[in-house]
C-alpha cells in the first residue's frame, strides 16, 4: 500500500516511500528535520507548523502523500548559514523566545504572515488573529506580536 | 502514524465515485481535519480512504450566468474567505468561514468537509442556510441537486449516499433590493474554539419594513436549523423594537438546545435569544435599515 512521493524541503528534492497514514510531521522528523515539533498531534497547538506552497499548515494533520510535487519549508531552511532570517532576527530582538518549543512553528507561521502582509497596514489584533493557531505557554504573546510588527514595519 | 487500512487516490470526481462504489466501507477524505483527528482517536470506520484532497475539479469558485455562486466543495476556508466572488456575492459565507479555528486549519479544511461531516457545530452551515444554498452531489447514478436545508438528518448524519461526492455548494443570486446577512459565533475564545452557539440572519427590507427574515442556528438543536416561527414573526413586519422582541420570544419554538459540558441548556437559550437580536440587527444595518 506504500506510496512513492517526491517533493522539495527547503529547496532540496526529497523522495520517499511512505505508508499513506504517515503524517508530514512524522516523515519530516524521520528524515532528520527535527526542528519541527510535535505538541498536541491534533491541530490545536501549531508547534508542527510548516509551509506547504507558502501556506502554513499543521504538519501533524497533513498526510505526507499530500506533499507530492509541492514545496515544503521548515525551520531548518530559514537561516542561511549563520545569518538568521528577518523573522528569526526579530524574534531574537523582541525577546519572543523562552523555552523555544513553540518557536519553530511560530516562526514558520510568522514568516508566511509577514510575506503575505508586507506593505499592508496590519493591526496588532490582525497579527494576533493571524497567529491564533499557535499556542505558546511561556512568552505571553506580547513579544511575539512585537516581533511580527517589527518585521512588517521594516 | 494514522491507522489507515486502505488508501486509494482519486484522479477525478468520477474516479472517486467509482472507488467509493467499489468499497462500501470507504469514505472520501478532503482536508482530513476531521477524519485524521477521528483516526487518531481510534475510530476504525474512518480507515478506508478515497483521497480527493486538492482535486482541481473540486476547488473552483465561479459565478454562473444566472448569478448562482458555485463554490467547489474542495475549496478551503481560506480560499472561500479570500475569493473576490464570495466576498462580493456571499460575504456572509466569507464571514462564517473566518470563524473557523485558526489559519493553519483554514488553509486545509474544506467547506465540503464541514458540511458532510454533519457536525452540528459547523461554522459554514448557518450562513449557507440563510442564503438557501443547494448542494450538488455526484454519485453512481450521476449528478443530483438537493437543498442544504434538510441535508443534516441527525447528529453527525447527512443525507449523502456512501458513494456520493459533494461537488459544489450553490448559492442563489441575492434578491434585488435592500438585502444583507450576518453570521455570528458565540464561543469562549475568539479563535481555535468550537462554537457554543452559531447564528446567521439574512433580511430583505422595503423602506421601514421587513419583507422577510431568515434565521439559522448551529448547536441549538440536534442538527443545524432554520427558524420558521421566528422568521414568520418578523416577515412583513415593521422595523421596530417590538418586532425584534417578537423574534427573540418566538425563536424558542424553533430550537431545542441541550446541556453539554460546554454550556447548560438554559444558558444556550439565553445566547440564542441574544444572538437572534444581534444577527438580525447587524443584517438590518448592513442592508441600510435601522430599527426604531
Ligand atoms: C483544531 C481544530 C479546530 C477546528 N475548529 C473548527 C471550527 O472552529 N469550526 C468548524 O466548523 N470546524 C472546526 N474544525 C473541524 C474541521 O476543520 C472542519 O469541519 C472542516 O471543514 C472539515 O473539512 P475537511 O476537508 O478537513 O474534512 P475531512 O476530515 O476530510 O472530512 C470530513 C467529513 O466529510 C466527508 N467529506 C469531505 N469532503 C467530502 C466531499 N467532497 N464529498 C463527500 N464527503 C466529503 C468525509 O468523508 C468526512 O466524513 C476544527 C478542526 C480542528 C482539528
Ligand atoms: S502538534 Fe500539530 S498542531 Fe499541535
Ligand atoms: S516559548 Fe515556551 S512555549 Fe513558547
Amino acid at each position: 500500500m506504500n506510496v512513492e512521493i517526491t517533493f522539495t524541503v527547503n529547496g532540496q528534492t526529497l523522495s520517499a516511500r511512505v505508508h499513506p497514514g504517515t503524517s508530514l510531521l512524522d516523515l519530516l522528523r524521520d528524515q532528520g528535520f527535527t526542528g519541527t515539533k510535535q505538541g498536541c498531534g491534533v491541530g490545536e497547538c501549531g508547534a508542527c507548523t510548516v509551509l506547504v506552497n507558502q501556506l502554513p499548515v499543521d504538519s501533524c494533520l497533513f498526510l505526507a502523500v499530500w506533499a507530492q510535487g509541492k514545496a515544503v519549508r521548515t525551520i531548518e531552511g530559514e537561516a542561511l548559514g549563520n545569518v538568521l532570517s528577518p523573522v528569526q532576527e526579530a524574534y531574537l530582538d523582541a525577546g519572543a523566545v523562552q523555552c523555544g518549543f513553540c518557536t519553530p512553528g511560530l516562526i514558520m507561521n510568522s514568516t508566511a504572515f509577514v510575506e503575505k502582509h508586507q506593505g499592508q497596514t496590519v493591526s496588532r489584533e490582525d497579527i494576533r488573529r493571524g497567529h491564533a493557531g499557535n499556542l505558546c505557554r511561556c512568552t505571553g504573546y506580547t513579544t511575539i506580536v512585537d516581533a511580527v510588527e517589527r518585521c512588517l514595519k521594516k | 502514524m494514522f491507522a489507515v487500512e486502505r488508501y486509494r487516490r482519486a484522479e477525478s470526481v468520477a474516479d472517486a465515485v467509482r472507488l467509493l462504489a467499489e468499497d462500501p466501507f470507504s469514505i472520501p477524505i478532503a482536508g482530513g481535519t476531521d477524519i485524521l483527528v477521528k483516526l487518531r482517536e481510534g475510530h476504525r470506520q474512518y480507515a478506508n480512504l478515497v483521497d480527493v484532497h486538492g482535486l482541481a475539479e473540486l476547488e473552483s469558485i465561479i459565478l454562473d450566468t444566472d448569478g448562482t455562486l458555485c463554490v467547489g466543495a474542495g475549496a478551503t476556508f481560506t480560499q472561500v474567505m479570500e475569493s473576490p466572488l464570495v466576498r462580493e456575492h456571499a460575504p456572509v459565507l466569507a464571514e462564517g468561514a473566518s470563524w473557523v479555528a485558526g489559519p493553519q486549519i483554514r488553509n486545509v479544511g474544506t467547506i465540503g468537509g464541514n458540511i458532510c461531516n454533519g457536525s452540528v457545530c459547523a461554522d459554514s452551515v448557518p450562513p449557507l442556510l440563510v442564503l438557501d444554498a443547494e448542494l450538488e452531489l455526484a454519485g453512481p447514478e450521476g449528478l443530483r441537486r438537493t437543498p442544504l436545508r434538510g441535508f443534516h438528518t441527525g447528529p453527525g448524519i447527512v443525507a449523502r449516499g456512501q458513494a456520493e461526492v459533494l461537488t459544489k455548494v450553490l448559492v442563489p443570486a441575492p434578491p434585488r433590493g435592500a438585502f444583507a446577512a450576518a453570521s455570528l459565533k458565540y464561543a469562549m475564545r475568539r479563535a481555535m474554539d468550537i462554537t457554543t452557539i452559531g447564528c446567521a440572519a439574512s433580511v430583505l427590507l422595503d423602506g421601514e419594513s421587513i419583507v422577510w427574515l431568515k434565521l439559522a442556528f448551529s448547536v441549538a438543536a440536534p442538527t443545524p436549523v432554520r427558524c420558521p416561527s421566528a422568521e414568520a414573526a418578523a416577515s412583513g413586519k415593521p422595523l421596530t423594537a417590538q418586532t425584534v422582541e417578537a423574534v427573540k420570544k418566538t425563536v424558542e419554538v424553533d430550537v431545542a438546545p441541550r446541556t453539554s459540558w460546554r454550556a447548560p441548556a438554559d444558558f444556550r437559550m439565553h445566547i440564542i435569544r441574544e444572538l437572534s437580536e444581534r444577527a438580525m440587527r447587524t443584517a438590518v444595518q448592513r442592508a441600510g435599515g435601522g430599527i426604531r
